[in-house]
């Protein structure tokens, strides 16, 4: 059985009496240990479609299942506990806590995961072990280059050991070089520990380190392709 | 979410900008000050007049001509002359009131006293030997007028210490002639410097027998006070009951309501001035606390910028699994830390300041003043700046915790 599977989702913004159709019936499942890219150009929906499928958002119509469950079955209590215990989530402007140190910002869903404080410390450092960032446990986000925030963020995003890992652009906010490090991290999740990734992107280079690709236009799905030809980069994570 | 971690953040939260979070706090800071003040100070005040009062004796009962004054309409009635010597008689007499130990009369009033080309105008006390006791106050020089004195109608005085000092500088006293009302009074004994004792100024009085007041100073054939000492204190209630029943009789006075006298006890006494003291504190507390509604929206003015200025941070947790309830604990904890913060220097602050008071009127005044820690007042201020940090936070944290957390991240 397919971990996500959306059947004719849509979206509709309603703004002042304006309506916007972000989404315009989106089928389309993907199986545990998939590394899918969604792409699209900008306002094709494809964010909004991340947001649904993460729980941060809600659909206008259409079905979602997570883990075989339909999604408005679930209250927000509930909501907040799945993208607690089973969604790890890396966005473009990072999202770290400012002032805070990389390890408590690693610690952050822990803290609302109802795990004895006492195990914190070890499991968020095995977390920053992951993404190689355990030299800079105690320094705070603004004393980190880019690359480094987001690495930080992708091991807080890996500390509850979810199922799945939404990533919006991720190295939209990136150099070419620390974007190639990002998307080595994330490829070695997959393919090492078997974390489910959906990323979010318009550029192509990006898109092609996943092994699928689902195009977005219009709030549609224009095509839905296996990459050929996957990009790879050396392993960056021993 | 663990309480620790939430105290944690919610201090961090706050350290983050230092001074706002000390200006938010400092109406609660002054508000619990206040009212720690004035609640200590209240303490104090009452504990100082109800030392005074317990001073005179709880034994002591005084009878005073009039109705018993009910309001400020009534104060007139007080000087009556319903108190007579036949009353005095009736009174002494062992069958009427059994249990009365000692009765004295007491009149009262200023005149001028003169001695050489001094003039000063003390408050004069007719009374007997006895007032010494009740009022706790001896000759420093000299001796008490006696029993015989009293009965001779003769011209001897007991003066206070401010008296002689005006009337006679540095030059002795004792046995020289004053003249009051063109007689001349031996001066017999002159009491140390007192101070204010029981709302009586004995440092400008001149105390003499009170049949020389009442005939010559005065000219009077009442009295202004009669006080009672009962053997025990437990037949005072006894001896207010033959006090009022012997005077009845004396006055041909049928019912309790048209009663020309009134006799009250010290018990009495001091729970009306409890009483009073205790409301004017409350009301004066209460004052003091409006201060403390103005911190507290001070307080919700703050924390909706500060929730404001983090809604992307909000965002972040709810993305990460932060419930509703997570994020309105949050900053409800950031709110009652802020208040409590500010309740616990108020309360610093505020007994800092009553001991600081009490040391000026111990040692500048020489007030027999007691500092008192208000407990009461202290843990009250605890409370009451927790409970405004939860009603104050409340809203503002509303605001936060629903905020949708895709909304929350999209906040630029």
């Amino acid at each position: 059985m397919s971990l996500i599977q959306v059947k004719d989702l849509t979206k509709i913004f309603c703004d002042d009496e304006v309506e916007t159709r972000a989404l315009a019936g989106v089928s389309f499942s993907i199986n545990e240990g998939e590394f899918v890219a969604i792409m699209g150009p900008s306002g094709s929906g494809k964010s909004t479609l991340l947001h649904i499928l993460g729980f941060l958002d809600k659909h206008t119509s259409g079905e979602y299942y997570f883990d075989g469950k339909k999604s408005e079955d679930h209250s927000d209590e509930e909501m907040a506990r799945l993208r607690n215990k089973k969604m790890g989530f890396i966005f473009q402007a990072f999202n770290l806590l400012p002032r805070t140190s990389v390890l408590e910002n690693v610690k952050l869903p822990l803290v609302y995961s109802g795990i004895n404080s006492k195990l914190w410390d070890e499991m968020a450092m095995k977390a920053i072990r992951a993404v190689g960032m355990e030299h800079r446990i105690n320094h705070e986000p603004a004393q980190l280059s880019g690359g480094e925030k987001q690495r930080v963020a992708i091991a807080r995003a890996l500390v509850n050991a979810p199922r799945v890992i939404f990533a919006d652009e991720p190295t939209g906010n990136l150099d070419s070089k620390s974007g190639q490090m990002i998307m080595e991290v994330l490829q070695q999740l997959n393919e090492a520990k078997g974390h489910t990734i959906i990323l979010i992107t318009h550029e192509t280079y990006t898109a092609e380190h996943a092994e699928r690709i689902i195009y977005i236009k219009d709030g549609l799905v224009e095509g839905d392709k296996k990459v050929d030809k996957r990009l790879k980069a050396d392993s960056f994570i021993k | 979410m663990t309480f620790t971690y939430f105290l944690k953040t919610a201090i961090a939260g706050l350290k983050t900008n230092r001074s706002r979070s000390a200006l938010t706090i400092l109406g609660i800071v002054i508000g619990i000050t206040a009212i720690m003040l004035v609640m200590s100070l209240g303490q104090g005040a009452q504990n100082l007049i109800l030392g005074e009062i317990q001073g005179i004796g709880a034994k002591t009962i005084a009878i005073a001509p009039g109705q018993q004054p009910t309001g400020l309409s009534s104060a007139l009635a007080t000087f009556a002359d319903s108190l007579k010597n036949r009353d005095l008689t009736l009174l002494q007499n062992k069958a009427n009131v059994p249990y009365a130990a000692k009765i004295m009369p007491l009149v009262f009033g200023s005149e001028i006293a003169a001695y050489g080309n001094n003039t000063y105008r003390p408050t004069i006390y007719g009374a007997t030997d006895f007032f010494a006791q009740i009022y706790d106050i001896y000759p420093e020089q000299g001796r008490l007028f006696t029993e015989d004195e009293v009965k001779s109608y003769a011209d001897v005085a007991v003066i206070g210490s401010k008296m002689k000092d005006k009337l006679f500088g540095n030059d002795e006293a004792l046995n020289q002639k004053i003249k009051i009302k063109g007689r001349n009074f031996r001066v017999v004994g002159i009491l140390g410097k007192k101070g204010q004792s029981a709302f009586v100024n004995f440092d400008d009085a001149a105390i003499v027998p009170y049949t020389t007041a009442q005939q010559y100073i005065f000219g009077i054939k009442y009295f202004n006070r009669m006080i009672v000492e009962a053997d025990s204190e437990a037949n005072i209630d006894k001896t207010v009951q033959d006090i009022k029943i012997t005077l009845r009789n004396s006055h041909n006075i049928t019912e309790a309501a048209k009663d020309d006298f009134f006799v009250e006890t010290q018990a009495q006494a001091m729970a009306m001035v409890s009483t009073i003291t205790s409301v004017l504190t409350y009301f004066l507390a209460a004052v003091a606390a409006i201060s403390l509604i103005v911190g507290g929206v001070g307080i919700m003015n703050i924390m909706l910028v500060s929730v404001t200025e983090r809604t992307r941070e909000i965002g972040l947790r709810k993305s990460l699994g932060a419930t509703y309830r997570d994020i309105l604990t949050q900053f409800l904890m950031e709110a009652v830390t802020l208040t409590a913060t500010g309740g616990i220097i108020g309360i610093a602050l505020g007994s800092l300041w009553s001991f600081i008071i009490s040391l000026v009127l111990t040692k500048v005044l020489g007030l027999n003043w007691e500092f008192t820690f208000p407990l009461m007042a202290a843990a009250l201020g605890v409370g009451v700046a927790a409970v405004i940090g939860l009603v104050f936070g409340l809203y503002p944290a509303r605001q936060a915790a629903k905020k949708s957390p895709m909304e929350a991240l999209r906040y630029e």
